[in-house]
């Protein structure tokens, strides 16, 4: 019996939400009394898997076929299957991220292991095994029994952190039959952001709504934005009107975000808007609009001109750094 | 080709959502439901894809796991245009459960394109559409923001962090969707919702399935702490705060 965790690279490197899952996974194994294993797929170098070593990985399996650089659901989902057999895995875990949605639910039914997506933290039980996580686009949370003898869970970005730890990393390659016929989706073209901090990632956000009046007037987000490292969103009667781009939205039918830091400027609070910010550590409010409801999910509020407080919060901070 | 878009039942957004007997249950009294946003945006998708000239849609069916109280919300699928409703008898107790008895109708009603939206506004699990397609063993692509049919041609766009995937695949498959695939979803009109009392609407046995989860109980979130409220001169202040005391900068 044993865990296993999938960590997703992106061009040969990790992020902070494969760290956050080796850290997870780590944690739930020790829980269990057991050990752990974190499989890497695609070409990744030597000392990048190490990395893993950082966060309590002390076992890693790679599959280190160059067809499987990018995400095709099938095959992934194969060998993350064949791989929690080969180490017999009572438990399965993945990030809660775009090839976590494709692969967890596939996984799920090759190994007939019920499924919890976006837990949030470690199980409250293990006998039976309960989990939690929220439900009503995050009004209210969920505990959830997986009731069969494997367990799939995904988590939720930014709901465990980093624990550090420092292991040697035994790497062992681990082959697979990989078979092409599962390969029927083909990539034709990608494009890539590569200038900007890209949204899902970022730990912050300057984020902008109405408030702003008039798309000429976002200057002063984008200076924020750079001056913090942050990524910009907004709200979405500001993408729909073409102000800014659909990527940008963030709300519950846009982009769920689960940053350190989002300060929302010029933005009401509408209930939709809410549900894509609220496991944001913290939330800064700044509305001329001292009844805003983003003032009740906010932690702290400026009620002032966006035009104004802005660029003196920039101001602030490039001071702080010197 | 022939479109199956699966929907699912769900509580209006703006509902006050509280549990009942113990929080094990969600209340529903006095709730409006509604179908789930993204599977309406899908069946808007689906619907444009066949009042295209060039494609050669014919037939668009809905689908949904559940009771008899989602016959008014797949009544409304019909007035937006679908040409046939199918409710499977089951309680959908679980994705997987969910899954199974959609593929398992599948297997008797073959479709060239699966739509299901990416998660639904209650339970957000995320699962159900990558399930049918494993249980049917199809492609299947997930985070779609469009789906375009040039004659035989398939193409699909998959969002990727900061950017987005274009992708050929073939049929049957199924297109797991979000935000981007329609643009707004579509509103019955009036000859629609006329229209919709005479489509057939199709109640399937349920198929002996396993449930592998069950959810035990439900909990409201703690209050958060009020606002601290930041002069708006006193930009400083906030850095500092946020530096030393929320420890986000």
């Amino acid at each position: 019996m044993s865990v296993i965790a999938f960590a997703k690279n992106w061009n040969g490197k990790f992020k902070n939400s494969s760290f956050e899952l080796v850290s997870y996974t780590k944690a739930l194994a020790n829980q269990l009394n057991t050990n752990m294993v974190v499989l890497s797929i695609g070409e990744v170098a030597e000392e990048e898997l190490k990395l893993l070593g950082n966060y309590g990985a002390d076992k890693v399996l790679t599959v280190s076929d160059p067809q499987l650089n990018t995400l095709t659901s099938r095959a992934y989902a194969d060998i993350v299957a064949k791989a929690a057999e080969s180490v017999g895995a009572e438990v399965i875990v993945l990030s809660d991220n775009n090839s976590g949605k494709a692969i967890a639910p596939r996984v799920s039914v090759k190994l007939k292991a019920g499924l919890v997506a976006a837990v949030q933290e470690l199980p409250v039980s293990f006998e039976p095994f309960v989990v939690k996580k929220r439900v009503f686009s995050g009004k209210a949370f969920g505990h959830v029994q997986i009731k069969s003898d494997k367990k799939v869970l995904t988590i939720a970005k930014n709901c465990f952190g980093l624990l550090e730890a420092s292991c040697v990393v035994a790497i062992e390659e681990f082959v697979v039959d990989i078979d092409t016929s599962l390969f029927k989706v083909k990539i034709v073209e990608e494009e890539e952001q590569k200038d900007k901090v890209i949204l899902s990632d970022a730990d912050v956000v300057v984020s902008a709504g109405r408030g702003m009046r008039s798309p000429e007037n976002w200057a002063p987000v984008e200076e924020l934005a750079e001056v913090l490292g942050a990524a910009t969103a907004c709200s979405r009667p500001v993408s729909d009107e073409g102000w800014r781009g659909h990527e940008e939205h963030v709300g519950q039918t846009g982009k769920v975000i689960a940053p350190n830091l989002y300060i929302a400027a010029g933005i009401s609070g509408a209930i939709q808007h809410v549900a894509g910010i609220s496991r944001s550590k913290c939330i800064v409010a700044i509305n001329t609009d001292p009844e805003a409801p983003i003032f009740g999910v906010a932690d702290y509020g400026i009620v002032g001109d966006v035009m104004d407080v802005l660029p003196r919060l920039a101001e602030a901070f490039r001071n702080s750094k010197s | 080709m022939k479109i199956l878009v699966c929907i699912s039942n769900v509580p209006d957004t703006t509902t006050k959502v509280k549990f009942k007997e113990g929080d094990s249950l969600f209340d529903d009294s006095g709730v409006q439901w509604i179908i789930n946003p993204w599977d309406e945006l899908a069946l808007t998708r689906a619907m444009e894809l066949k009042e295209d000239a060039g494609n050669s849609v014919n037939e668009i069916c809905v689908i949904h796991v559940g009771g008899a109280s989602a016959d008014a919300t797949l009544r409304k699928a019909l007035a937006i245009g679908a040409d046939k409703a199918v409710r499977i008898d089951a309680c959908p107790a679980d994705a997987y459960h969910v899954a199974g008895q959609i593929a398992e109708y599948l297997k008797e009603n073959p479709f060239d394109i699966i739509f299901s939206g990416i998660e639904s506004s209650d339970y957000n699990g995320s699962s159900v559409g990558a399930m049918i397609a494993e249980f049917m063993d199809y492609p299947g692509i997930s985070s779609v923001t469009s789906v375009n049919l040039d004659d035989d041609d398939i193409q699909v766009n998959r969002a990727i962090p900061g950017g987005k995937q274009v992708l050929k695949t073939e049929t049957p498959f199924v297109a797991v969707v979000q935000k981007g695939i329609a643009m707004e979803p579509r509103i019955p009109s009036m000859r629609g919702i006329m229209m919709a009392r005479k489509k057939p609407l199709e109640v399937k046995p349920a198929a002996e399935l396993e449930v592998l989860t069950e959810s035990i109980k439900f909990e409201l979130p703690q209050e958060k702490g009020a606002c601290k409220m930041i002069d708006s001169e006193s930009a400083e202040q906030l850095v500092d705060l946020l530096k030393n005391e929320a420890k986000v900068l």
